[in-house]
């Protein structure tokens, strides 16, 4: 069985989840054998049905009021209480905040290794071999993994969503245990700025701005571009983070995030070799900068020599026209 | 409060990172080691729960002797004590067994702790597992990717980054936190700071000293390859004046990029 770890926020199943189960489906496809998902929480039962569409072939919800907010080690008490029953040969989790929190603490709980934020799967002799960028993508390494079940965390924005696949699954609903000591590390409250705005990990553009935009201010100038661009988030470089700009959780880069968007809209940032190396794997990159010479023009698809003060404004007039269209 | 500090020698971020393709390593040769950069908040932050609540900092890095230079830093930045765990074995990306490890050395060297503190991950093998794992292993409770940290008495409350928000965790200590940007500004080391890290002593651990099995000690993920990613393509890279430029970009981005 492949396991997938499907996370609930704001009463929803997130999208990097369901692009984890559609792994969790071709790779169980490969191995003759089943995918199944996992839910975990407090109320969660609507949740179900739809699984199917995604390849899921049975899905089990792990109830409890104690488990209603997140706590890494009462989920990991609720997986692996599955896993020891269930007995998978393979566990996936999207590698959200969540997955990246929830992960090792399963695979340690079962005394396995882990291979963190995939970006490939494959399947050999029927074991996984799995491709993870290290150092923020400076290289990539191919991996396997010796001990069973195999845990890995998969990229949110790379792999492909199965849709509308037929079949049904069987929905399992069990009332987990969960020891007092199980809860210690409960959220308690999430707290959420005013206006918050996508996270550059989930987003399909990233807005991203750098020292050429000369102050905080300007930061405004690709927030009104954001504004337009569907399901877009707005990205930053060191430089002008350690500035103090803008908020360090929009940094792209090596010490900040590693994104894989589908496009990667740069401005006036010049591309440090740390940058690169946190945005290189997006799918399209268009880049505005005055210098021709910027290391940014090396990476772009489509680069602009210019001044973005004098390009943006205009760019918002062609994108709301051809978004009118 | 005595709070441990976990650092690992990383390449700067600055690197450029060439690979042995005979055996699956990076280069090392010419390349600048420096702190992790997230570890350093880790540092600072265990720094100033000492100058507000008193105790001790220790600090421990698991690798080769050329990790002393951390530690060094480490020292001169104010910390009490470092300790070096020392392990030659190549960079394994197995985060597993650098956790049993420090929960090995913490069990069996130094069980007296109040707060295990890690950068949220190390840049290089880009896990962000370690902490985590030596929590499990340990029986705390956890809070990753931390910006802000309070301690009071036996508790602490921290908040984590998650998504377009933060997630607010009150916990009982002992507890382990790994840090974020933002959790606080690293100071630099003063003169006098890095005159008195070169008298302390550095004790050395040998990972024969933990009484771990071969098998625990062994890599449970087999490097298959390294590669360097593929190169991109060089694009199309146009000066022209703003309004066509502007029109070349939102038909790149309609055409090519189908994004709209």
């Amino acid at each position: 069985m492949v396991l997938v770890y499907m996370e609930v926020r704001d009463g929803k199943i997130k999208k990097s989840s369901l692009e984890a189960l559609s792994e969790g489906k071709r790779r169980a496809a490969q191995l003759q054998t089943e995918a199944a998902a996992v839910l975990v929480g407090h109320g969660l039962s609507g949740l179900g049905p739809h699984l199917a569409a995604y390849g899921a072939d049975k899905i089990y919800i792990l109830e409890n009021s104690l488990l209603s907010r997140y706590s890494p080690s009462g989920f990991a008490h609720g997986l692996a209480t599955l896993a020891r029953q269930a007995s998978p040969t393979i566990i996936f989790f999207a590698a959200t905040s969540q997955g990246r929190d929830l992960a090792p603490r399963l695979a340690a709980r079962l005394g396995v290794s882990l291979a963190s934020d995939c970006t490939a799967t494959a399947v050999r002799d029927g074991r996984l071999e799995v491709v993870r960028p290290v150092f923020a993508g400076k290289a990539l390494a191919t991996l396997r993994i010796a001990t069973t079940p195999q845990v890995v965390t998969l990229r949110p924005n790379v792999f492909p969503l199965l849709e509308g696949e037929a079949g049904e699954a069987k929905i399992s609903v069990e009332e987990v245990v969960v020891p007092e000591d199980q809860t210690r590390d409960r959220v308690e409250e999430e707290v959420r700025e005013e206006g918050a705005e996508l996270d550059v990990t989930e987003a399909e553009i990233i807005v991203s701005g750098g020292r050429g935009l000369k102050g905080p201010e300007n930061f405004d100038l690709l927030r009104d571009l954001a504004r337009i661009l569907p399901h877009s988030a707005l990205g930053a470089s060191r430089s002008a983070v350690d500035s103090g700009w803008i908020d360090h959780q929009h940094q792209v880069g090596q010490t900040g995030k590693t994104v894989s968007p589908t496009l990667y809209m740069a401005f006036g940032l010049s591309g440090a070799i740390q940058h690169l190396a946190g945005m290189s794997s997006s799918k399209f990159i268009v880049a505005v900068n005055k210098d021709p010479d910027a290391p940014i023009f090396k990476v772009a698809d489509f680069g602009v020599v210019g001044d973005l003060f004098e390009v943006i404004p205009r760019m918002k007039e062609e994108l709301k026209k051809v978004l009118a269209e | 409060m005595k709070v441990f500090v976990f650092i690992k020698r990383v390449p700067d971020t600055e690197s450029k990172i060439r690979i042995d393709h005979e055996h699956n390593r990076i280069i090392e040769e010419g390349l600048n080691f420096v702190m992790s950069p997230y570890d350093e908040y880790a540092v600072e932050e265990a720094l100033r729960i000492r100058e507000a609540k008193g105790g001790m900092v220790t600090v421990f890095s698991v690798g080769p002797d050329e990790a002393q230079i951390i530690l060094k830093k480490a020292l001169a930045m104010g910390a009490d004590e470092a300790i070096l765990i020392k392990d030659e074995t190549a960079e394994t990306y197995d985060g597993l067994r650098t956790a049993r490890i420090i929960a090995e050395t913490i069990r069996k060297k130094y069980p007296d702790y109040d707060l295990l503190l890690f950068g949220k991950q190390a840049v290089g093998t880009d896990n962000a597992q370690v902490p985590t794992m030596v929590a499990e292993m340990l029986g705390l409770p956890q809070v990753n990717v931390v910006t802000k940290l309070e301690l009071d008495g036996n508790r602490g409350t921290a908040l984590r980054e998650i998504e377009g928000a933060s997630e607010k965790v009150s916990f009982p200590l002992p507890a382990v936190i790994s840090a974020q940007k933002g959790l606080n500004e690293p100071r630099y080391e003063t003169l006098k700071g890095i005159m008195t890290a070169k008298r302390k002593p550095i004790p050395v651990i040998a990972l024969g000293d933990l009484g771990m099995t071969e098998e625990q000690l062994k890599p449970q993920l087999e490097m298959v390859r390294l590669d360097s990613p593929p190169p991109r393509e060089a694009g199309k890279i146009i000066q022209a004046d703003p309004a066509d430029a502007a029109r070349q970009l939102v038909e790149f981005l309609h055409d090519q990029a189908k994004v709209l």
